[in-house]
C-alpha cells in the first residue's frame, strides 16, 4: 500500500444530489496495468477526471507519487508525472504528428522567453534533443508519417499519437480512457502489444475499457465500479467469477434482452 | 530623396503612420487569439498608453524613450489587475469583461480634468516617425516568429486547439493567459503612444468599442495562423477606405462587403499559412 503510485481514499463527487463517484478507494501498484471497469454510467470517466484534475472531488483524497494532490490543477499533476488520453480523442489537429509529440514534452524541454528570443545555444540544443526524443517515441508507438497533419491521420493512428503525446511527458502513471474504442480487432491486438511494451518501459497504466477480452488479457488488477461505488477488486480471474460483478453486468444484459424481445413483438 | 517620393510621403504621411500603428494593434490582438482567448480590451490598453504618454510629454516633459516605456508599463499593470480575477473566464465572458474595462476607462477619460475631458488632449509634439513606428513593428514581428518556432509557441498553439489537453501536458495555463494579456497590453499601449505622438491630438472616443472591434477585424481578416496574418489584415483594412475613395458615398458599403465576403469564404483568413512547422519535412 505504501509503495502505491496512486491511492484514492474515499473519493466522492456529487453533482447536485447525485453521487457520480461515491466513496471509492483503491490503489495502483507501480509498473502494473490496472483496469477500471463497470457498466455505463458507473463513474469511470468521472473518476479519471478527478484523478487528472479536470474536476475536483467533494470529499476524499488522492495521493500520487507520495504527494496529496487533492487541490492541484491538471498542469501541476502533469508536471509531476501524470498523463492521460481521452475517450473522444483530443488531438492538436492542425499541428504535425511530430509537433504533437513535441508539445507533449512541454514540461521537460528547457527554454524560457529569453533563450527563445535570443536563440541562445542552449535553446538549439534543447530543441534538437527534443526532436530526437520525439522521433524515438514515434518509432516506439509505430508511427512513421511524422510530417502529416495530425487531423489527417486515420483513427487508429490518432489513438497511437495520443498515447505517444502522453508518453512524451515522461509519465510515471498514464490514464487511458477507452483506448480501444472504435478499433477493429487487428488494431486492438496491435494496441495490446503497444501497451505491454509501455508497461515493460516502466510506465504504470490505469485504463478504462469496455472490451472485456482486452481488459482480461492486459490487466494485472481490476477495480469494478457500479453506480459510483466500488463493488469488486482483484485479479482478472477473481473479478470474472465475482457474484456482484456478474450481477452488475448480467443485470444490464437481461434488461437488453428483454428490450430486444419487446421490439421484436 | 527624389522629389516625387518626398511629395508622396508628405501627402500620405498620416496613412503610412496608420499602417504601422494598426499593424502593432493587430499583433496585440494576435497574441491573445493565439492562445485561444478573446479579449476586446486592446482599444482600452491603447487609450491608456496614449494618455499616459501624452500626459508625460505635455505636463512633465519626460524624455521620449521613458515616455514609450511608461506607455507600455501602465497598460501592462492594468492587464495584470484585470487579468488575475478574469483568469477563470473564457470565450465571450472574457470579451465582455474586457469591453467593460474599455467603457470604464472611456468614462474616466471623459470626466477627468487631467485628461482634458471629452475634448481630449491636443498639441502633443510630433516625436514619433517612420523609423520608430516601423522599427517597433518589425521587432515585434521577429519576436513573434521566434516564439512561434519554439516550445512556447507550441504550448500557445496547443492551448488554442484544446486547452484541456494542453493543461494535461503540463502547460501552466494561468501563466500563459496572463502573459499573453500583458504582452498584448504592452503592444497596444505602445501603439497608442506612437499614435498620440504623430497625430498631435487624442480624445476618449478614439478608444471606444468601435476601435476594439476594428482591431479584432484586422486579425479576423488576416487570419491567426501566423503573426503576419493580422498585420496583412491591418494593412488592407487601413488602405481600403483610401483605395475606395472614388466610390464616394458607397465607400463604406463596399468596405463592409469586402470584409463580409473575406470572412465568409476565407474562414482561416487571407494568410492561412503557418510558420514554424517543425517536422513538416520528413
Amino acid at each position: 500500500m505504501n509503495g502505491a503510485i496512486l491511492t484514492l481514499e474515499n473519493l466522492t463527487v456529487r453533482f447536485g444530489g447525485l453521487a457520480a463517484v461515491d466513496g471509492v478507494s483503491f490503489h495502483v501498484e507501480p509498473q502494473t496495468v490496472h483496469g477500471l471497469i463497470g457498466p455505463n454510467g458507473a463513474g469511470k470517466t468521472t473518476a479519471f477526471n478527478l484523478i487528472s484534475g479536470l474536476g475536483h472531488q467533494s470529499d476524499g483524497h488522492i495521493r500520487f507519487d507520495g504527494e496529496t494532490i487533492d487541490k492541484w490543477p491538471s498542469w501541476q499533476r502533469a508536471q509531476r508525472g501524470l498523463a492521460r488520453t481521452f475517450q473522444n480523442i483530443r488531438m492538436f489537429g492542425e499541428m504535425t504528428v511530430l509537433e504533437n509529440v513535441l508539445a507533449g514534452m512541454h514540461a521537460h524541454v528547457g527554454g524560457g522567453i529569453g533563450a527563445t528570443l535570443l536563440r541562445l545555444k542552449s535553446f538549439g540544443a534543447a530543441e534538437a534533443a527534443a526532436i530526437a526524443k520525439a522521433r524515438e517515441i514515434l518509432a516506439f508507438v509505430g508511427l512513421a508519417n511524422i510530417s502529416t497533419r495530425a487531423g489527417n491521420l486515420p483513427y487508429g493512428d490518432q489513438r497511437r499519437l495520443e498515447i505517444a503525446r502522453a508518453l512524451a511527458s515522461d509519465p510515471k502513471l498514464m490514464l487511458l480512457d477507452e483506448p480501444a474504442a472504435g478499433m477493429n480487432p487487428s488494431e486492438t491486438s496491435g494496441l495490446i502489444d503497444l501497451l505491454l511494451r509501455l508497461k515493460a518501459r516502466g510506465v504504470t497504466l490505469l485504463l478504462v475499457e469496455h472490451d472485456m477480452h482486452f481488459i482480461m488479457h492486459l490487466c494485472d488488477r481490476i477495480t469494478v465500479l457500479n453506480f459510483g461505488r466500488k463493488i469488486a477488486e482483484g485479479t482478472p480471474i477473481e473479478v470474472r467469477s465475482d457474484a456482484k460483478v456478474i450481477e452488475a453486468y448480467l443485470g444490464t444484459k437481461v434488461a437488453e434482452r428483454l428490450e430486444a424481445g419487446a421490439r421484436v413483438r | 530623396m527624389p522629389a516625387f517620393l518626398d511629395d508622396f510621403l508628405f501627402s500620405y504621411q498620416s496613412l503610412i503612420y496608420a499602417l504601422g500603428i494598426n499593424g502593432l494593434l493587430a499583433l496585440s490582438m494576435y497574441v491573445v487569439l493565439a492562445i485561444g482567448q478573446l479579449s476586446l480590451g486592446q482599444a482600452a490598453f491603447m487609450g491608456l498608453g496614449a494618455y499616459t504618454s501624452a500626459l508625460l510629454t505635455l505636463k512633465l516633459g519626460t524624455p521620449f524613450a521613458l515616455v514609450l516605456l511608461a506607455s507600455m508599463a501602465v497598460p501592462a499593470l492594468a492587464a495584470l489587475i484585470i487579468g488575475v480575477p478574469t483568469l477563470r473566464l473564457s470565450g465571450v465572458y472574457l470579451a465582455l469583461a474586457t469591453i467593460g474595462l474599455g467603457e470604464v476607462l472611456r468614462i474616466a477619460f471623459v470626466n477627468s480634468e487631467l485628461t482634458g475631458g471629452a475634448l481630449g488632449l491636443s498639441g502633443i509634439p510630433e516625436k514619433a516617425g517612420y523609423a520608430i513606428i516601423f522599427g517597433a513593428l518589425l521587432l515585434a514581428l521577429i519576436a513573434f516568429v521566434l516564439v512561434s518556432r519554439s516550445r512556447l509557441g507550441r504550448a500557445m498553439e496547443a492551448m488554442r486547439e484544446d486547452e484541456v489537453a494542453a493543461g494535461m501536458l503540463g502547460v501552466h495555463l494561468p501563466r500563459y493567459r496572463i502573459s499573453a494579456l500583458v504582452v498584448s497590453a504592452m503592444l497596444a499601449g505602445l501603439a497608442g503612444a506612437l499614435n498620440a505622438h504623430v497625430s498631435s491630438f487624442i480624445s476618449p472616443n478614439d478608444y471606444g468599442f468601435d476601435a476594439a472591434v476594428t482591431i479584432l477585424s484586422y486579425a479576423l481578416l488576416g487570419g491567426i495562423g501566423s503573426p503576419f496574418g493580422p498585420v496583412v489584415g491591418a494593412i488592407i483594412l487601413t488602405l481600403l477606405p483610401e483605395v475606395l475613395r472614388p466610390l464616394h458615398d458607397f465607400r463604406l458599403v463596399f468596405n463592409g462587403l469586402i470584409i463580409v465576403i473575406a470572412v465568409l469564404f476565407m474562414p482561416h483568413g487571407l494568410v492561412p499559412w503557418r510558420i514554424g512547422r517543425t517536422g513538416a519535412r520528413p
